[in-house]
């Protein structure tokens, strides 16, 4: 089922790259290059946009890669009956979407870096301090945006996908600390204690503190321990939805 | 070896509107912004027992929403009964939902093919999912295509396929695992009669090798013309079972005559049962000015005649006749006083 996906993703995969990377490119163009660059901005707010980039990018890459195919193939096309019908457990097709979603996520991120790099360069200064505690963070990061994706593609129907986009996707990204610490909030204390409800927060924060650690940030353990939570919540909800979408 | 269907006093009660075509329904859920109405609970199975034996065509008749989708889905994992029980051969469905997949196979109402590979690949995934090897898979697909006449178009995204060829590639994808019971549910709607007759000497072939088949219809010609054995289904419960000929036997008399009077009187009924050759007459209960009786009979036109008289003398102006010979659709008739087309 996974070399299924990954088929399907082979052959739609110019039309995955754009819808996943042209928005935050062109983000990291006009913040990185355009507002900084003509002086609006320090030229230090190009190295702590980078992780948050990274995060937004695998967080909705994860998301969509699940999120979508499932919504349009359990109500339209309802392809993924065959594949309810092969003889495994139903929750093991939802893990595989999982694993698919992971997967992407993790292309995306990888693919990311670079980019934003070349387009943000001169005057980023990332590196990765602990290559091993970045790489648990990625996992964790893709996990969760896929389980998300899990979530919400198994408890929203067709008609309701503007919707999400409005009350979901929106916020998150513009409260998910992508384009500014966490510690920026501080002058709204409640908007800052709101915003921890926002796994995208852990994400981008957990990047700025493997990446960038000259700047402030999270503590790496509760960005951990946060990332854990919301991964194995998003699953079980994920597989609750899941079951309930694939037997009625 | 053959594998028996059984199930036993299935019921499955919706709290929202049933999917239609349940089998696979995600038609979407009544609104979920909390309005107060209260949930309409609708029964789609009302204690259905059946017991469809090994290596038979059997078939589900009724109208629609009489409950053959949702049969269909709980004997195939997909929907869960809220009471009862239903087994494929040995196995539990519910309990032993990976061994009863493997038995079966499935061609759905509408087609669910995956939209995003072609027809060859829609095969090899689908023998993939079920661990068949790979040089194998591929010997499958390329004979199961050239028998549904779809080799031509094998490497094309099924996207573009017609309704029919749509069909077909679903029904050689059920065939793929070599299923012990091959499930369809209403193979032949909308397809053009030569197709349907293609898919008749498929399913009758796939039969000859000992498999057992389940198929749902509202289509009589199909049910008579197919099925070894039927039932017959209405507001989800079981009414008749038998071969074709046993329950076109079971109608009395055989001939139906559906008669509209313009003012009927009870008179004129107990008249029309003394006519030689009736065997029973139902009055319906319509309006003033609707009223009329379903004559069961050994005859049909020969007895218009004797009924225009008897209406004539009894002051019942006769507005419309309608004769049926022997059928399924009378038993169906007989069975709940509606008519399959209603």
């Amino acid at each position: 089922m996974l070399a299924r996906d990954a088929h399907v993703a082979r052959r739609n995969a110019i039309q995955l790259l754009l819808q996943t990377f042209l928005q935050p490119l062109l983000f990291v163009f006009i913040f990185g290059r355009v507002m900084v660059g003509s002086g609006y901005l320090p030229a230090a707010y190009k190295s702590l946009l980078l992780p948050g980039i990274i995060a937004i990018s695998m967080v909705f890459t994860g998301i969509w890669a699940v999120a979508m195919p499932l919504i349009a193939e359990f109500q339209w096309t309802r392809e993924i009956e065959d594949r309810l019908l092969a003889p495994i457990d139903v929750a093991w097709i939802a893990i595989e979407k999982v694993i698919a979603g992971m997967l992407q996520a993790l292309v995306a991120g990888l693919i990311v870096i670079p980019l934003a790099w070349l387009v943000l360069r001169p005057g980023v200064e990332i590196s990765i301090h602990a290559p091993l505690t970045f790489a648990v963070i990625i996992v964790l990061v893709a996990t969760f945006s896929a389980c998300g994706g899990l979530a919400l593609g198994c408890s929203i129907n067709q008609q309701h996908i503007g919707l999400m986009f409005g009350m979901v996707i929106t916020p998150m990204i513009f409260f998910g600390c992508t384009y500014y610490p966490w510690s920026a909030l501080k002058t709204f204390p409640i908007l800052q204690k709101l915003v921890l409800i926002n796994p995208l927060v852990y994400a981008s924060e957990g990047m700025r503190a493997t990446l960038v650690p000259q700047f402030p940030h999270l503590s790496i353990t509760a960005v951990l321990v946060a990332l854990l939570f919301f991964d194995v919540l998003l699953l079980l909800v994920g597989l609750r939805q899941f079951e309930k979408k694939a037997v009625s | 070896m053959a594998v028996g269907v059984r199930t036993q006093d299935l019921r499955k009660v919706y709290s929202s509107s049933p999917p239609l075509g349940a089998a696979g329904g995600f038609i979407a859920r009544a609104d979920a912004r909390g309005e107060k109405q209260p949930k309409a609970q609708i029964s789609a199975l009302d204690g259905l027992s059946l017991e469809i034996l090994p290596g038979e065509i059997f078939g589900l008749l009724g109208p629609n929403g009489a409950g053959k989708s949702t049969t269909v889905g709980v004997l195939t994992t997909r929907v869960r009964p809220t009471s009862g029980q239903a087994w494929i051969g040995e196995h539990d469905v519910w309990k032993e939902q990976t061994r009863v997949k493997r038995l079966i196979g499935v061609v759905p109402q509408r087609p669910n093919l995956d939209f995003s590979l072609t027809a060859r690949e829609i095969l090899i995934f689908h023998a993939a999912y079920f661990g068949i090897g790979s040089k194998q898979r591929n010997e499958l697909a390329g004979a199961l295509l050239e028998k549904f006449k779809l080799t031509e178009r094998a490497n094309q995204m099924v996207r573009g396929f017609s309704g029919g060829m749509m069909q077909r590639l679903s029904i050689a994808r059920a065939m793929m695992h070599d299923p012990q019971v091959l499930f369809l549910d209403e193979p032949s709607a909308g397809l053009d009669p030569q197709t349907r007759i293609l898919l008749w000497e498929i399913i009758r072939e796939y039969h000859q090798v000992g498999k057992t088949v389940l198929l749902t219809t509202h289509n009589m010609e199909e049910a008579d013309a197919l099925c070894q054995r039927l039932a017959i289904v209405d507001h989800g419960r079981v009414i008749a079972v038998g071969t074709p000929v046993q329950l076109k036997a079971s109608i009395p008399g055989g001939f139906v005559l559906r008669l509209r009077f313009g003012n009927q009187t009870a008179d004129l009924l107990q008249h029309l049962q003394a006519l030689p050759g009736v065997r029973e007459v139902r009055a319906l209960d319509g309006t003033a000015d609707n009223t009329g009786a379903d004559v069961y009979a050994d005859r049909g036109g020969s007895l218009i005649p004797e009924i225009a008289n008897l209406a004539a003398n009894s002051g019942a102006e006769l507005s419309d006749v309608h004769i049926s010979e022997p059928s399924l659709e009378n038993l169906f008739l007989h069975h709940t006083g509606r008519s399959l087309r209603d």
